[in-house]
């Protein structure tokens, strides 16, 4: 099972790759959803993402902007289903 | 019911305010966000045509000026059919044999004979298996995914794709995901993580609105083929120009014939009036004919336009004049405003923005256009990104080498007075902001 830190950080570089400028400055505690950064439709294809790779299943009421607004809370929410 | 009883229902309007559907508060909630808009500088203000759609029109603006005579380049009118005599005669024609209107949906009875010509012309002009016609390329992309996909598909889209597509997708119930711009490889890490789902749809533009550049077709088609995906292509600023007999994209990248589902308007180069079609695979055609609920539940494309369209797609057979004519107009203008000094978006397409980055800018360089006898819109954010603002110039088989000289005259006497002929973007940002 992943620690924490590898979750984040695994996390953190999707989220760079998929959404942020070269020169976005993204740490694990920046505002995503209430920035701005990731509309509800990238919400859904983060979750996917997650699910994937983890082979993991997370609740669709799980999944609230709440629980996606920065890369800590959403590797707090992936370790509840590993 | 006695006279006294009636009276007792009877409200008194002398003596009684009537309750107000539309209250105060009710206004400012919507006057709130009109001045936000205006505050923003984003109101968007219309300008009065005098005149048939066409290179030179009389337009009125602001609202009660007197009419000034421009040169349109501006207008999606590519192939410069809008006021083509042959396509008003037609039109006249449709109008004396068909009628007006329809007065019914096309299931019911709104269906010509013309309708079901038009939907196979198209079918043979764009190289598909079936047609359907929509009252607007806006109402295709809102009704076909919705029919065709469940929660159990996928749609994955290019991330500048028209808000037409981005609100179709919104309509359905599948799970939407998005691919960075023309980046086939991240498209293709997009169709691996989804390879489980039952349907997966990949959706693009042919040619960008904004900025002008056109899809990788011949590569999209080599990724659906792998990845057992359907590809839709938006063909509407392509259609009837793009590709060597103007079948659009497809035919330019090599893979006419192989796009899945195209949806397409009739608004732009194929007469300008209105209509859009969804054409593509027979069975896809025929759900969208059970399930699409803009083609159920509104009417279709009225006669007179059915006519004029179907006259359009004659003029495209027999010649290609006409986008060859703008094909050289769009080299020209591409090359003499490079010359000149200006930042332009490179690409091969009629659509070509000059970028001058700084949205106050562009409505400067608009305006004073404007009184130079030029038509030109500036784009900025949001329509385009934040430091992308722009001139978009669109040119048209309808222009003449003088129309595009003169407009290149006074786009350079513009362009002297805020100093940009020759700048950099940095340059540009540096003195404007960006």
């Amino acid at each position: 099972m992943p620690e924490i830190n590898e979750l984040k950080e695994v996390i953190l570089k999707y989220v760079i790759n998929e959404y942020a400028e070269e020169d976005y400055n993204l740490t694990y505690d920046s505002p995503l959803i209430s920035s701005g950064l990731i509309d509800s439709f990238s919400m859904v294809s983060l979750k996917r993402f997650l699910e994937v790779k983890y082979k993991i299943s997370i609740p669709d009421d799980k999944a609230t902007p709440e629980a996606f607004d920065n890369v800590t809370t959403i590797a707090n929410l992936v370790l509840n289903y590993l | 019911m006695t006279a006294r009883v009636v009276n007792s229902l009877r409200v008194d309007n002398s003596k009684k305010k009537p309750p107000m559907s539309y209250s105060d508060k009710t206004k400012k909630v919507y006057t709130d966000q009109l001045d936000a808009i205006s505050a923003a500088g984003l109101f968007k203000q219309e300008r009065f045509i005098h005149s048939s759609q066409a290179a030179d029109i009389e337009v009125e603006f602001p609202a009660g000026s007197v009419t000034k005579k421009v040169i349109n380049i501006c207008a999606n009118n590519y192939l410069g059919l809008s006021s083509h005599p042959d396509v008003i005669k037609a039109a006249h024609e449709g109008l004396d044999t068909r009628g007006y209107g329809m007065s019914s949906v096309r299931f019911i009875c709104g269906t010509q004979d013309i309708h079901r010509e038009l939907e196979r012309r198209m079918t043979e002009f764009l190289g598909t298996e079936d047609t359907i016609l929509f009252p607007s390329c806006m109402d295709a992309n809102a009704g076909v995914f919705e029919a065709l996909l469940t929660q159990d598909d996928v749609i994955i889209s290019d991330r500048l794709v028209h808000a037409s597509l981005v609100d179709g997708i919104r309509l359905c119930s599948a799970m939407h995901d998005t691919f960075k711009h023309s980046n086939m490889e991240h498209l293709e890490e997009k169709l691996q993580l989804h390879a489980d789902k039952r349907l997966k749809v990949v959706v693009n533009d042919g040619v960008y609105s904004m900025d002008g550049d056109m899809a990788k077709v011949d590569q999209l088609v080599a990724l659906c083929e792998k990845y057992d995906a359907m590809l839709l292509v938006d063909e509407s600023h392509a259609s009837g120009f793009i590709g060597k007999t103007g079948r659009g994209t497809p035919e330019h990248c090599g893979v006419h014939g192989k796009v899945d589902i195209i949806t397409t308007t009739f608004g732009k180069a194929l007469g300008g009036a209105s209509g859009g079609c969804v054409s593509g695979r027979k069975e896809i055609v025929q759900l969208c004919r059970q399930k699409a609920r803009p083609y159920l539940f509104s009417n279709t494309i009225a006669p007179v336009v059915v006519s004029g369209v179907l006259k359009v797609l004659d003029i495209l057979s027999e010649s290609t004049e006409r986008r060859d004519k703008l094909e050289r107009n769009t080299i020209l203008w591409r090359k003499v405003l490079s010359e000149a000094g200006f930042i332009i978006k490179e690409g091969i397409t009629p659509i070509v923005p000059v970028m001058l980055f700084n949205a106050k800018l562009a409505q400067d360089v608009s305006r004073d256009l404007y009184e130079e006898g030029i038509y030109a819109v500036g784009f900025f954010f949001p329509v385009v990104p934040n430091g992308q603002a722009r001139i978009r110039t669109q040119i048209s088989a309808g222009h003449e080498t003088n129309h595009l000289l003169k407009s290149l005259d006074r786009f350079i006497k513009v362009g002297k007075k805020y100093d940009i002929l020759g700048k950099t973007k940095e340059e540009i940002i540096e003195r404007y902001g960006q």
